[in-house]
């Protein structure tokens, strides 16, 4: 997974000592870390089984700081490599030895938020809730909440267009933004969007989002921000059998509710999650779903009479609605904590984030329960049941260099039955490093060739965030002698599992 | 085979086209053809490459041909009580899927719903090279690669031809209802911006001639409390806001050249010669008006906003014009992805 020249392209050399000089000469307020131990604590981010130690990290303050390191690096042909808070399960801030990692956890400024136009102008190293904690107080929230938005900085969440529990209902980040100002790697500063709601031109803003640091680096964002809903209600379903629990998910869409979330839970999660926090769920349920109604109380009370008419409909064994927000918070408390829940059951967990086509989930959870067993290493599946985007978590043990291999290809192999389903490798947590050879899987050549084109546009030496995301062609020559392309091969044989 | 299904016809002409250098003007109905610059070029029509190819409202997704008559789309989503939610025009009929990607236009919904990119989840695109590509697909979410479905809506075809996409659908709302009120334009915009606020069930709000027209849609619960909290006169839900959609309201005939400004929602109202109408809750306005493109841009970009300009008269630029670093990328993007310039040369700006 680290960093493979012959695969991934050569970098050319570097020479540390002189580019540390030409920093400190051109950009003499910057800080900059150099010294080894200085390093380390960069090495990875939340893809933690990967590490490179970077050769240099800056930590800029100002856009102009930025602009003046992105000039030079350009100059000087030398990668660079953006992070965040570093939460990132994909390795997308993994930095290069030959690279300067370039850290904007400075950029903590809330720049301003306007209650009129519900907005917020924020610089990308605030986190994720720390948005919503301050739009509280005018009774306004910003929408997308990925698991791990206590940590999460806005800017990698651009970065990667997250997600959360409530993007059926409220969308992705790309949903959520008004405009973003990017420095690209000429150093050039520019805004994408604006403060309307569209904006001329080619709608860079979407191309940005989710680019993974490989277009430009994000300074400065305009986020939309919603009416914090009136009420919220939660019931929890009970199934014997996940397959009556995938279908009740088809059938609460049927009936035309958009829930606020939906999640689905299996045995494993939940005992893991309930041995955990005790969020009261059923231990012997085979799977669980946790169906949100927000908005209007009128309107929440008639969708959670048609919801739970259809959950009786499809069989669910018990249903619970939670009475009161303390009992709302502690079931969702489960469903947050389901990682962890499972890092407590295992040494390592590997976490997935392959999306399908909803009605495709009792295919590929039987598809997942027989590569589990054929890898011989355990797997709890954790669901945004509501839009497809599912997180099986591997688990296993890392100082075990086998069942590393085996959680890899396993992964892998989860990755490879969601597309051929029609689904995709990564719903929210990005390509990155970890998924670059699936991406040969769900893309051909052409369409590889067609994203190195519009990186071209924008980034035409490929300094930054080298080898991510978009694999080079040499990669999936190598990983294609070994795989067979889309949907011809590897689960001709899905009905056998 | 589906005989609707011309894939192959129209990527013998796109290769036809890269091969020679000879331009190409993208149609399908035709209905938007007075936004945007005229192309010089061999007329590339789509409506023969039609038809929904998957449709599953448990899914809440569909997935149809460049060709397909909008109308037919929207037609077979409402049997199954189903919507696109940025309500998108028809203008004088013969609109098509692909032409709506294309130009990106939403109606009244929008501040609400979202925009057309908004609900794009997948695209079958033919490039420059002469290739069919698939991007995205019939998923929520997908972050696989960059979203150059996204960034083919509002492209104006100018960076390769949409063959197909795949769109986000949801439940049309169980109630609806539209209300008139007698309201001066400040005043109507800030009841606007508090009834955002307080979480009103809003989904469209035009203001013209002291006349405040609302939509309140959900169930029927909250539409029923909106409606005695806001008071006003109901007035025919539905076809005020299709003729607004399409242009088919008076407004839209008078004297002066058509703009459309994309503003701020709550900053300033335009101080233009001319009359105007305000659309989504303040944040788009209509203006018809004899000024000059240079005065009425110039007001739009000070107060934060931008003006397009409707059936432009020769000289006049239809869209606003980039700052010159953004534009140095988008001819840098253009340039990659359609290097022989095949694709609808000049629609969107000069040298694009």
């Amino acid at each position: 997974m680290l960093y493979d020249e012959a695969l991934d392209g050569r970098l050319g050399s570097v020479d540390k000592a002189r580019i540390l000089r030409l920093i400190q000469e051109r950009v003499p307020d910057l800080q900059v870390l150099h010294h080894r131990e200085d390093l380390r604590p960069y090495e990875c981010d939340g893809l933690a089984a990967y590490r490179t130690t970077p050769m240099l990290v800056v930590l800029p303050a100002t856009v102009a700081q930025v602009q003046a390191l992105m000039k030079l690096a350009s100059q000087e042909r030398v990668p660079v490599v953006a992070r965040g808070a570093g939460t990132g399960l994909s390795g997308g801030a993994m930095p290069l030895e030959k690279g300067i990692l370039l850290v904007m956890a400075r950029f903590d400024r809330i720049v301003g938020i306007d209650p009129r136009a519900a907005t917020a102008r924020v610089q990308p190293g605030v986190r994720n809730l720390a948005i919503s904690q301050a739009a509280a107080p005018h009774g306004l929230y910003y929408a997308p909440d990925p698991s791990s938005q206590i940590a999460c900085s806005i800017g990698g969440n651009v970065a990667e267009n997250a997600g959360g529990v409530h993007c059926l209902k409220y969308g992705l980040t790309v949903h959520n933004l008004l405009s973003v100002d990017i420095v690209t790697v000429q150093g050039k500063l520019l805004t994408l969007g604006a403060d309307t709601l569209d904006a001329p031109g080619f709608d860079l803003l979407a191309l940005f989002t989710g680019s993974e640091g490989m277009l430009g680096v994000v300074v400065d964002i305009t986020v939309k921000l919603l009416p914090l809903p009136a009420c919220a209600k939660v019931l929890l379903a009970s199934f014997d059998n996940v397959e009556k629990a995938g279908q009740a998910v088809a059938d609460i869409i049927a009936a035309g509710v958009i829930p606020g979330g939906l999640e689905m839970m299996d045995n494993l999660a939940i005992r893991a999650a309930e041995d955990f926090v005790h969020a009261g769920y059923p231990r012997e349920a085979a799977a669980i779903l946790l169906c949100e109604l927000d908005g209007v109380e009128t309107d929440v009370d008639e969708d959670i009479q048609r919801v739970r008419a259809v959950l009786e409909n499809a069989g669910a064994t018990d249903i619970r609605q939670a009475r009161d927000d303390h009992e709302r918070q502690r079931f969702w408390a489960g469903r947050k904590a389901a990682f962890p829940a499972v890092g407590r059951i295992s040494p390592d967990y590997y976490c997935m984030d392959g999306t399908i086509p909803k009605r495709e989930l009792p295919k590929v959870l039987a598809g997942i329960e027989a590569l589990s067993k054929r890898y011989d290493l355990r797997v709890a599946n954790v669901f945004h049941a509501g839009d497809g985007n599912m997180h099986p978590l591997i688990l296993f043990d890392a100082n075990d260099q086998d069942q590393l291999q085996r959680a890899e290809a396993l992964g892998g192999a989860i990755l490879e039955l969601c597309v051929a389903v029609g689904g995709s490798i990564t719903g929210e947590h990005g390509v990155g490093r970890e998924k670059i050879n699936q991406m040969c899987v769900q893309f051909n050549n052409q369409e590889i060739i067609f994203f190195h084109a519009v990186k071209a546009a924008f980034d035409p030496n490929g300094l930054l965030n080298p080898g991510k995301n978009i694999p080079t062609l040499n990669r999936c020559a190598e990983f294609g002698a070994m795989h067979i392309h889309r949907g011809e091969l590897p689960f001709p044989d899905l009905e056998r599992f | 085979m589906d005989a609707r299904d011309h894939n192959e016809a129209l990527l013998d002409q796109v290769r036809q086209a890269a091969a020679t250098g000879r331009p190409l003007a993208i149609h399908g109905g035709g209905s938007k053809s007075i936004l945007g610059r005229p192309v010089q070029g061999e007329p590339l029509d789509t409506t023969n490459h039609r038809g929904i190819v998957h449709y599953d409202p448990c899914e809440l997704v569909v997935t149809a041909r460049a060709g397909t008559p909008l109308a037919e789309l929207i037609d077979t989503l409402a049997e199954q009580d189903q919507m696109l939610p940025f309500e998108p025009p028809l203008f004088g009929g013969g609109a098509t899927v692909g032409g709506m990607v294309a130009t990106g236009l939403a109606g009244p919904r929008r501040p609400w719903a979202g925009s057309v990119r908004d609900f794009v989840l997948g695209t079958r695109v033919i490039t420059g090279a002469g290739q069919a590509l698939r991007f995205g697909g019939e998923v929520m979410k997908n972050v696989a690669g960059y979203d150059v479905s996204r960034l083919m809506a509002g492209s104006f075809g100018c960076l390769g031809l949409i063959s197909e996409v795949s769109l986000k659908v949801l439940p049309r709302p169980r109630a609806s209802a539209t209300l008139r009120l007698t309201l001066a334009r400040d005043s109507a915009r800030e009841c606007i911006l508090r009834w955002r606020h307080q979480g009103l069930p809003l989904t469209a709000a035009c203001h013209h001639e002291q006349q405040l027209t609302l939509r309140l849609e959900g169930n029927r619960g909250s539409v029923d409390a909106a409606r005695r909290h806001i008071g006003g006169e109901p007035v025919d839900n539905g076809e005020f806001w299709a003729r607004l959609r399409d242009h088919r309201l008076p407004f839209f005939t008078g004297p002066g050249t058509l703009w459309r400004l994309s503003l701020p929602i709550a900053g300033d109202h335009p101080a233009l010669p001319g009359t105007s109408l305000m659309d989504w809750g303040g944040a788009q306005y209509w203006l018809k008006s004899n000024s000059d493109a240079a005065a009425i841009r110039e007001w739009a970009s000070g107060a934060g906003g931008w003006a397009t300009c409707f059936a432009a008269a020769a000289g006049v630029e239809p869209f606003h014009p980039l700052p010159a670093a953004l534009m140095h990328y988008h001819r840098a993007l253009k340039a990659q992805l359609d290097p022989q310039g095949i694709f609808n040369p000049g629609r969107l700006y000069p040298d694009l």
